[in-house]
């Protein structure tokens, strides 16, 4: 199952030009960017790990690009995720956010029903992938 | 509810969009017997190249290179309509000349033009030093360097005192370790950026020859001549007129003599120490207007007097050691 999240989430997967006049709209705006990743793709896991520190100062999109690229080769098989933040606001605001690489297989979720009190059922969302551990997720599959 | 009101509510941060880039007609080579006039294609390139010669004077070898290098870029524009591939020149460059001679300021105005050129894509000038790429302990220098270099890409890497980043006497030194990943982006990231570097010309030679690897992969070594006097005096007329001053009639010659005094003396920086000369003029001008007290008029603010440069140390005695 395809995993959507974030901006464009119901296009295919942006090109490498495709996301360069992204960061580069992004910087025309004087939003900093940033790469982070990762290998849980629970929709509610919004904390993934960073791929370095954001990137301040940067004009042009080739230095992000680049950090999504090593990102990409040290990470073959986990979620890739660009954040562009807008501090126009005064607080941390991502402006944009889209995902720029996913692992080959995705398997997708499973749903858990879980019966309560007075026949009330929970749902929950369970990604097949977070059956194994951490690092190995997509991995051999 | 009529109208979606959550989508579209934040007002937009940096004012309207720019509009959108024009999308690049489809690459058609043109036929072979097809003739390009290289001089409308060269108008806004010919623009900044005689806005540096009518801005900086002298440095007649630095312009020469700086056409060449127009020239070649226009002419490889050309080349890739017909479809010949040439594949991108090197422009790494090396700037070396004493103390104020311009090299930063050109390497600014090689920024600008190679943008117009279309070499680099923003062309913007990071200009950094030993302090910027080099860090103070084990593992900090690659992501600092890589930082400026990340920083600098689609535009201009200017290095200051480039030599400084190698330190023969200390083989632990870490700048070792910058020169090594500005090695590699100036061999594989020819196209996001041009590295330029700048410093004094022996010690820039000394550093060559410890870092062979550099100087080969740098393919323009330009040297700014030290300015002659003529040059220095009309550098001066330059700046005075650009801060709205002007020389009266019977304080040109005792400027020209200020000059020809000044070079001879140590630590004499060029452009830089005519700029701290006008800047002291300017202060005994002003010091000499309010001492005097009553009226003054336009023509008496902008004058400078011969006063205001005798009195200077350069003047007090020739052997005298000036600042």
């Amino acid at each position: 199952m395809r995993i959507t999240q974030g901006t464009f989430s119901y296009l295919p997967d942006l090109t490498d030009e495709e996301i360069a006049a992204q960061i580069s709209y992004a910087l025309e705006r004087g939003w900093p960017c940033s790469v982070e990743f990762t290998d849980d793709p629970h929709p509610r896991n919004s904390y993934w790990e960073m791929w370095g520190l954001p990137m301040f100062d940067l004009k042009d999109p080739a230095g992000v690009l680049q950090e999504i690229n090593e990102c990409r080769k040290a990470y073959p098989n986990h979620y890739i995720r660009l954040n562009a933040y807008d501090a126009s606001y005064g607080r941390q605001t991502i402006a944009l956010s889209f995902i720029v690489h996913r692992p080959p297989s995705e398997p997708g979720f499973r749903i858990d029903r879980q019966e309560t009190s007075d026949r009330r059922v929970r749902v929950s969302l369970h990604p097949y992938a977070t059956d194994r551990p951490e690092g190995e997720r997509y991995g051999d599959s | 509810m009529t109208e979606r009101m959550e989508f579209g509510m934040r007002p937009p941060a940096g004012g309207p969009a720019e509009p959108p880039q024009p999308a690049e007609p489809a690459f058609e080579p043109l036929p072979p017997d097809a003739r390009i006039d290289l001089a409308e294609d060269g108008a806004q390139v010919n623009e900044i190249l005689d806005a540096l010669d009518s801005d900086l004077v002298g440095l007649a070898p630095v312009k020469t290179r700086i056409r060449e290098i127009a020239a070649l870029l226009l002419v490889d524009r050309a080349r890739a309509r017909f479809g010949i591939d040439s594949g991108r020149p090197n422009l790494h460059m090396c700037f070396t000349g004493g103390p104020g001679t311009g090299k930063t300021t050109v390497a600014m105005r090689m920024a600008e033009l190679l943008h117009r050129l279309g070499y680099v894509r923003k062309g913007h000038l990071v200009s950094v030093t030993r302090d910027d790429l080099v860090g103070q302990y084990v593992g900090h220098t690659a992501p600092k360097t890589k930082e400026v270099l990340k920083r600098a890409m689609g535009g201009v890497l200017f290095i200051d005192e480039a030599y400084y980043l190698y330190r023969a006497e200390n083989e632990r030194d870490y700048g070792q370790e910058a020169i090594e990943i500005l090695l590699q982006v100036m061999e594989n990231r020819r196209d996001d950026l041009v590295v330029v570097l700048a410093g004094y010309k022996d010690r820039m030679d000394s550093f060559f020859s410890s870092n062979p690897g550099m100087s080969s992969r740098i393919a323009h070594h330009i040297h700014f001549p030290d300015y002659t006097a003529e040059e220095l005096e009309a550098i001066g007329r330059l700046m005075l007129e650009r801060q709205g001053y002007a020389l009266a009639p019977e304080a040109e010659p005792v400027f020209r003599e200020y000059l020809r005094r000044r070079r001879t003396q140590p630590r004499f920086a060029n452009a830089r120490s005519v700029r701290n000369a006008i800047e002291r003029a300017r202060l005994r001008h002003a010091g000499r207007l309010v001492a005097r007290g009553g009226l003054v008029g336009r023509q008496e603010l902008m004058t400078l007097h011969p006063d205001d440069f005798l009195a200077s140390r350069v003047f007090a005695e020739p052997a005298a050691q000036a600042g």
